[in-house]
């Protein structure tokens, strides 16, 4: 089982230096294993067994309630390597690692554990992708040893490397720490026909000098998804201005992908799943023919189709969002409502498929599911064709 | 009230101001209860106002005769104590978490804590549970903190901000 976690924290349960997640998912294992080869008085003595065990660890578990999960044998595996054939002539592939939230690892090593596992599974991918995008969100509270410690990680990535800034990494030290590790927050490249820009969209207007906040206040004041003390996200004027600069340079015909951290569109304020600015961001990219914009912070599957924009979350690495109660694009299928009882269900790294043309196909990496693919033929259908699969437990 | 029954003061002593007495002494120059609800989106407590007024049929009782003092007096102490639940909802210090995880980094809002579908078969666990068996499971595991008692004022508050979050939902216990 993958599912070791954190061996120096948290509460113990009598056995060693394992957390309650590793035995609690190498009980769940053994009963899964155990469960096709049982008759069902066979069945019934092991979840009595494994039941026991779980209670003299003083966890409470029903081993006959685990749902395994229906997973493809070798699908992730596979995955990169396999859909290159889709690419075709003259497409490529990108991968995105995204929302690490990385405490220093003595804290909390469960997020650091969960980075090196997207960094492995992005180092796996044959063929390798052109490049990989970081989405933002690197650090939890922006210290300069998070980001230390995820410019140390993503280091090992063998891929070429673009890094864009998400709120977690901005707000202690106003990205100082971050430029000094990854450059400029807003810049743009040309790869393979297509353009390609990466832009800060997490300005927040001042809340913090009326109100005297220490720069750990103001950190954690805008780490509170749900904390109403911050302003929205927006790309500001001076980003702004940058963006029409780069744009006014590149024909209209180019396809043009955008990576910011928020979503560029409105769809729910309070958790900041929201650009203040979006409709004047917006309006630079409506004149490109084709236009995919890819977002951080929204933790989920998330999909939205505005004009010709279409636009594309990614998953985090360290925990998924629910989904807001209100403003869903109607584009988005969502995904599984997460299972508590697996840290990294919900998580995961993924990647976008560029075909000749410039339309997307976005690729969500589940850990410990199918992978769910949202492609070009979904986005211009409106809809209509090559629907991903429905869950069966959306959020409510 | 029954004879011989005394009204505990322990127990009634609101969960506000037993959670929050010793934070108040670290911080004395700080309204809790306004900071916190500067900083989150609170649901209001059901109004009462139309029981206020003349009380017909109560008339000669003391009870239903409600004045606008009991509305304000119900509705305040109500909120102080899902504010205060806020608070510990919010704060990886105040939940004990090792690894300084909060609920909100999962929960915002309390979003997908589905209170109004307690008591459920959980199948993880097992057997039926409550809220609060389940906000101990993310207690234990997610945040990595240990499990309250259940009548912990935490975990009274706890299930005071949850519920408060999720008001207008319909009851559906057993949903899943
Ligand atoms: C790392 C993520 C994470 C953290 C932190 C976390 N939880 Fe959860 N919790 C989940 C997930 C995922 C679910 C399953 C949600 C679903 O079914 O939609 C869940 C489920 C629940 C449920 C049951 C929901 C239902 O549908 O029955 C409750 C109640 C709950 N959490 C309370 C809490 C409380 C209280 C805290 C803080 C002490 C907390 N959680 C911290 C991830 C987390
Ligand atoms: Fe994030
Ligand atoms: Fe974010």
């Amino acid at each position: 089982m993958t599912n070791d976690d954190d061996q120096t924290n948290g509460p113990r349960r009598g056995r060693g230096p394992r957390s309650v997640e590793t035995v609690y998912m190498e009980e769940r294992a053994a009963v899964m294993q155990a469960l096709p080869r049982l008759s069902r008085r066979g069945f019934m003595k092991v979840s009595l067994g494994a039941m026991g065990a779980a209670a003299a660890a003083g966890v409470t578990i029903n081993p006959h309630s685990f749902q395994p999960i229906r997973f493809v044998p070798g699908a992730r595996a596979a995955e990169p390597g396999a859909a290159a054939g889709d690419v075709g002539g003259g497409g490529f592939r990108i991968a995105y690692i995204s929302d690490s939230h990385l405490y220093k690892k003595e804290l909390n090593d469960r997020f650091v554990r969960s980075l090196l596992r997207a960094v492995d599974d992005v180092n796996a991918m044959d063929p390798q992708p052109d490049f990989v995008l970081y989405g933002g969100d690197l650090a939890q509270l922006g210290q300069p040893e998070e980001l230390d410690l995820g410019a140390e990680i993503l280091k090992s990535v063998k891929a070429p490397l673009h890094v864009m800034v998400g709120e977690h990494d901005w707000y202690f030290d106003m990205g100082e720490r971050w430029r000094r590790h990854f450059g400029d927050d807003n810049y743009s490249f040309d790869h393979k026909g297509v353009h390609f820009v990466v832009i800060n969209s997490v300005v927040e207007k001042d809340f913090w000098t009326a109100r005297g906040m220490s720069p750990m206040e103001r950190m954690k004041t805008v780490a509170g998804l749900d904390n109403g003390k911050q302003s929205s996200f927006t790309v500001g004027d001076a980003n702004r201005a940058w963006l029409a600069g780069d744009l006014a340079k590149v024909d209209k015909g180019t396809p043009l992908v955008v990576f910011s951290h928020s979503p560029l569109y409105k769809l729910y304020k309070n958790w900041n799943f929201w650009t203040d600015d979006a409709d004047e961001v917006q309006a630079l990219l409506r004149p490109f023919k084709t236009v995919t914009v890819i977002h951080g912070h929204t933790h989920q599957v998330l999909t939205n189709r505005i004009g010709n924009i279409s636009f594309h979350g990614m998953l985090s690495t360290a925990w998924p969002w629910p989904y807001a109660p209100e403003g869903l694009p109607e584009m988005t299928i969502q995904m599984n409502r997460p299972d508590p009882f697996n840290p990294e269900d919900g998580c995961g790294d993924g990647s976008v498929i560029v075909h000749p043309d410039g339309l997307v196909d976005k690729v969500y990496g589940l850990w410990n599911r199918n992978p769910m693919t949202v492609s070009a033929k979904y986005m211009t259908s409106g809809g209509e064709a090559d629907r991903p699969k429905v869950p069966n437990a959306k959020s409510y | 009230m029954p004879a011989g029954v005394a009204i505990d003061t322990g127990v009634a002593k609101s969960i506000a101001s037993t959670l929050m007495a010793k934070w108040q002494a670290e911080h004395p120059d700080v309204d809790w209860e306004a900071d916190e609800r500067a900083s989150r989106t609170f649901v209001p407590a059901h109004d009462n106002s139309d029981l206020i007024g003349e009380a017909t049929q109560a008339e000669g009782h003391t009870y239903r005769n409600v004045t606008e003092l009991d509305t304000l007096l119900w509705k305040r102490e109500t909120e102080k104590a899902v504010v205060a639940g806020s608070r510990v909802f919010h704060s990886g210090d105040e939940l004990g978490s090792t690894i300084a995880v909060s609920c909100d980094m999962c929960h915002p809002n309390a979003a997908n804590t589905h209170p109004e579908t307690y008591p459920k078969y959980q199948t993880q666990l097992g057997r039926v549970a409550l809220l609060r068996d389940m906000i101990n499971w993310c207690l234990v595991h997610p945040v990595r903190a240990e499990a309250l008692s259940a009548d912990d004022p935490k975990m009274r508050a706890l299930e005071a901000y949850i519920i408060s979050q999720r008001a207008g939902k319909t009851l559906a216990y057993g949903k899943h």
